[in-house]
C-alpha cells in the first residue's frame, strides 16, 4: 500500500493543518516509510484476539455530582489568545 | 558552593534536616550552577527569584518532617505549574500560563520542595533526542554536541549536570529511561495508573506516565514515593497500596527470579551492549538471583504497534490546540483558515507528522486495518509479559540499542530515530514499571544503561534489584564540566 500526494492533502485537511506543496511531497516519503515499517503487523493473525483498549482494566469510579470550582470564569478566559471579557472570540462565522 | 550540587538528594535532605545546610544555601548553589550552564539549554523557563524567596520563607519556619524539606527542583516543562509558563516544548503553548497545578507537582511541593524552573523537552514529548523542541537542542553534559536523549532531555541533562538534585520526566515510549541511559542517570517509568496524569500535557493517554529521574536508586525511590498517589481527577489512576519505597529499599534480592528475553538480542546491537548485559546477569547471579531464559515472542511488533497507538491518541489529544481557548493563534480569513494556519505555524514538523499518521489510521476505511489491529497486537504483547511473569519476578534487558548519538545524526530519518525506543516501548504498551540504571561505558566513554522491567505495581522489587546492581557496579559518571568556563 502506498500513500500518494492526494491522500496526504486529504489527511492534512482532516488534521486541520495547512501544508504547502513542498512539505506535502516530503510527507509522502515520510509516511510511506513509516507505514512500510508498520505493515509488519500483517504477519500476525489476530482474528481471535480481543483488542486491548485500556491497560488499566478498572471500572470507572462514580462520584457525586457536586460543583467544586466556582467563579473561575476569569481563570478560564485568562489564556485566550484574543482580549475577551466574557467569551472566546473567533473570526466571523456567519456573514 | 560547588560541593553542595555534588550531593545526592538523600544527602541534601539529611543536611537540611540536621541543619548543616539551609534551604537558601542549597537553592542558591543550584541556581548559581544553572546560571553557569546556559550552554546546555536545559531550561525553558527559569524561576530563580521566586525559588530564592520560597527558600528564605522555608528557612524562617522550616518543617523538617517533610520528605523534601526546602529542596530546590527543576521539572520537565510538560507538567502544568500554576502561574508559571508551561510550554510542552511547543510554539503553540509558548504563552500558556496554567491557572492550576498538576497532581504530581502538587505532591512534590506539598512535601516541601521548591520549583527552580521548567526543563526543555521534545515538543509534546514526541522525540528521542530533544531535537524537536521549539526551544532548541539540549546538550548532554557527557560530551559536546551529544544529544541527551528524549523526550525528557532537559531533565536528564539537568540531573547529570547537577543543575537540579533530582527531577521528574514523563515516559510514553521510553522518554524517561532512554535519556537516563544516555546521561548516566537513573530513570523510573512507573506502572500505568501509579502517578496521576492530571495536569500533564497529554501525548498518548493510554501510555503516558510521570516518573523520577535521579543520580541514584535511593533518590529515585524517595521521589517515587512522593509522586505516586491515587487521584480522582485522573480516571485511570489506580487505588493500590503504595509502599515507602525508599524506606523499604534493600539490596537483598536472594532467590529472585530474573528473566532474560532472547528477543532483545537484536541484529546490529553493538557488542559493548551485549557485554554489558552479560555483566548485569553475572552481577545478579552474584547477588543470589536466579537467571532464567525467557521468550517474549511479540517484541519485534511493539514498535510498529506503538507507531499506530501513540499517534492515534496524539492526534485526538492535540485536536484541542485550535487557537481559540489558549495558546498561539494565527490570523486567518475565516474560522477554518485560522485553525489550519494556527496548527501549521504552531506545531513543529515531527508533531505534524504524528498528528497526520494518527488521523490517517483513525480515518474511515483504515480504522480496522490499523488501529484495531494495533490494539489486538498490543494484547499479544501484554500476554507475553503475563506468561513470562508466571516464571520470573522481573526481567533484565539493555535500556537502549546504542549509546548517545551526535546532534543532527538521526534527525532526518524518522525510522532510525524511532528505533531508539525498541527496548522501552513494550513496557509502556503493557503498562508495566521499568527502570534504567547506568551500568557501564562504551569505548567512547559514553554511559550505557540496563533496564529492569517489573510486574504491574511491583516498583519496590525493581528498585531493589536496581539498588543491588548499583552497589555491585559502582558506576561513576564521567563528566568534566566542559561547558563551564
Amino acid at each position: 500500500m502506498s500513500i500518494d500526494l492526494k491522500t496526504i492533502k486529504h489527511i492534512s485537511k482532516l488534521s486541520r493543518i495547512s501544508i504547502d506543496e513542498q512539505r506535502a511531497k516530503k510527507l509522502v516519503g515520510d509516511l510511506n516509510s513509516i507505514f512500510d515499517f508498520i505493515e509488519k503487523l500483517n504477519e500476525l493473525k489476530t482474528e481471535n484476539v480481543k483488542p486491548l483498549t485500556s491497560i488499566a482494566e478498572t471500572t470507572l469510579k462514580l462520584r457525586s455530582d457536586e460543583v467544586k470550582s466556582k467563579n473561575i470564569r476569569e481563570q478560564i478566559i485568562k489564556n485566550s489568545p484574543k482580549d475577551n471579557e466574557d467569551y472566546f472570540v473567533v473570526p466571523k462565522v456567519i456573514e | 558552593m560547588s560541593d553542595i550540587t555534588k550531593q545526592s538528594l538523600t544527602e541534601l535532605v539529611e543536611s537540611i534536616k540536621n541543619k548543616k545546610l539551609s534551604s537558601s544555601e542549597v537553592t542558591k548553589a543550584f541556581i548559581e550552577r544553572s546560571e553557569k550552564s546556559k550552554v546546555l539549554n536545559a531550561y525553558i523557563t527559569e524561576d530563580f527569584t521566586s525559588a530564592l524567596d520560597k527558600a528564605k520563607k522555608f528557612d524562617q519556619k522550616p518543617n523538617l518532617d517533610l520528605k523534601l524539606p526546602g529542596i530546590p527542583m527543576a521539572i520537565k516543562d510538560l507538567f502544568c505549574t500554576k502561574n508559571v509558563k508551561t510550554t510542552a516544548g511547543s510554539k503553540i503553548l509558548n504563552n500558556f500560563v496554567p491557572t492550576y497545578e498538576s497532581t504530581v507537582t502538587e505532591n512534590i511541593w506539598n512535601e516541601g520542595a521548591i520549583l527552580l524552573g521548567k526543563l526543555n523537552c521534545d515538543e509534546f514529548a514526541m522525540g528521542s533526542s530533544n531535537e524537536t523542541s521549539f526551544f532548541g537542542n539540549v546538550q548532554n553534559p557527557i560530551d559536546k554536541d551529544l544529544v541527551p536523549g528524549g523526550s525528557s532531555g532537559g531533565s536528564a541533562s539537568a540531573v547529570a549536570g547537577q543543575l537540579t538534585p533530582i527531577t521528574i520526566g514523563t515516559d510514553t515510549g521510553g522518554s524517561i529511561r532512554q535519556p537516563a541511559s544516555f546521561t548516566g542517570t537513573v530513570g523510573l517509568k512507573p506502572t500505568y495508573g501509579s502517578c496521576s496524569r492530571y495536569g500533564i500535557v497529554a501525548f498518548a493517554s493510554s501510555l503516558d506516565q510521570a516518573g523520577p529521574m535521579a543520580q541514584n536508586v535511593k533518590d529515585c525511590a524517595l521521589l517515587q514515593e512522593v509522586i505516586s498517589s491515587f487521584d480522582l481527577k485522573d480516571s485511570t489512576s489506580i487505588d493500590f497500596k503504595r509502599s515507602n519505597y525508599s524506606k523499604e529499599l534493600t539490596n537483598n534480592i536472594k532467590g529472585k527470579k530474573i528473566g532474560i528475553p532472547k528477543e532483545y538480542r537484536v541484529d546490529g546491537m553493538p557488542k559493548e551492549i551485549e557485554d554489558l548485559w552479560q555483566k548485569g546477569i553475572e552481577y545478579l547471579r552474584d547477588c543470589g538471583a536466579e537467571i532464567i531464559n525467557i521468550s517474549l515472542p511479540h517484541t519485534s511488533y511493539a514498535l510498529p504497534t506503538y507507531y499506530i497507538v501513540a499517534p492515534a491518541e496524539a492526534s485526538s489529544n492535540l485536536a484541542r490546540y485550535d487557537g481559540v481557548k489558549y495558546g498561539y493563534r494565527a490570523n486567518g480569513e475565516n474560522l477554518i483558515d485560522m485553525y489550519e494556519k494556527t496548527r501549521s505555524e504552531g506545531f513543529g514538523a515531527e508533531v505534524q507528522r504524528r498528528i497526520m499518521i494518527g488521523t490517517y489510521v483513525l480515518s474511515s476505511g483504515y480504522y480496522d486495518a490499523y488501529y484495531l489491529k494495533a490494539q489486538k497486537v498490543r494484547r499479544l504483547i501484554k500476554n507475553d509479559f503475563d506468561e513470562a511473569y508466571k516464571k520470573v519476578d522481573a526481567i533484565l534487558t539493555p535500556s537502549t540499542p546504542s549509546s548517545a548519538f551526535k546532534i543532527g545524526e538521526k534527525s532526518n530519518d524518522p525510522i532510525s530515530m524511532y528505533l531508539n525506543d525498541i527496548f522501552t516501548v513494550p513496557v509502556n504498551l503493557a503498562g508495566l514499571p521499568g527502570i534504567s540504571i547506568p551500568a557501564g561505558h562504551d569505548s567512547k566513554g559514553y554511559p550505557l544503561g540496563l533496564q529492569i522491567i517489573g510486574k504491574a505495581f511491583d516498583e519496590q522489587n525493581i528498585l531493589n534489584i536496581a539498588f543491588a546492581i548499583e552497589e555491585k557496579i559502582k558506576f561513576k559518571n564521567k563528566i568534566n564540566d566542559w561547558w563551564i568556563k
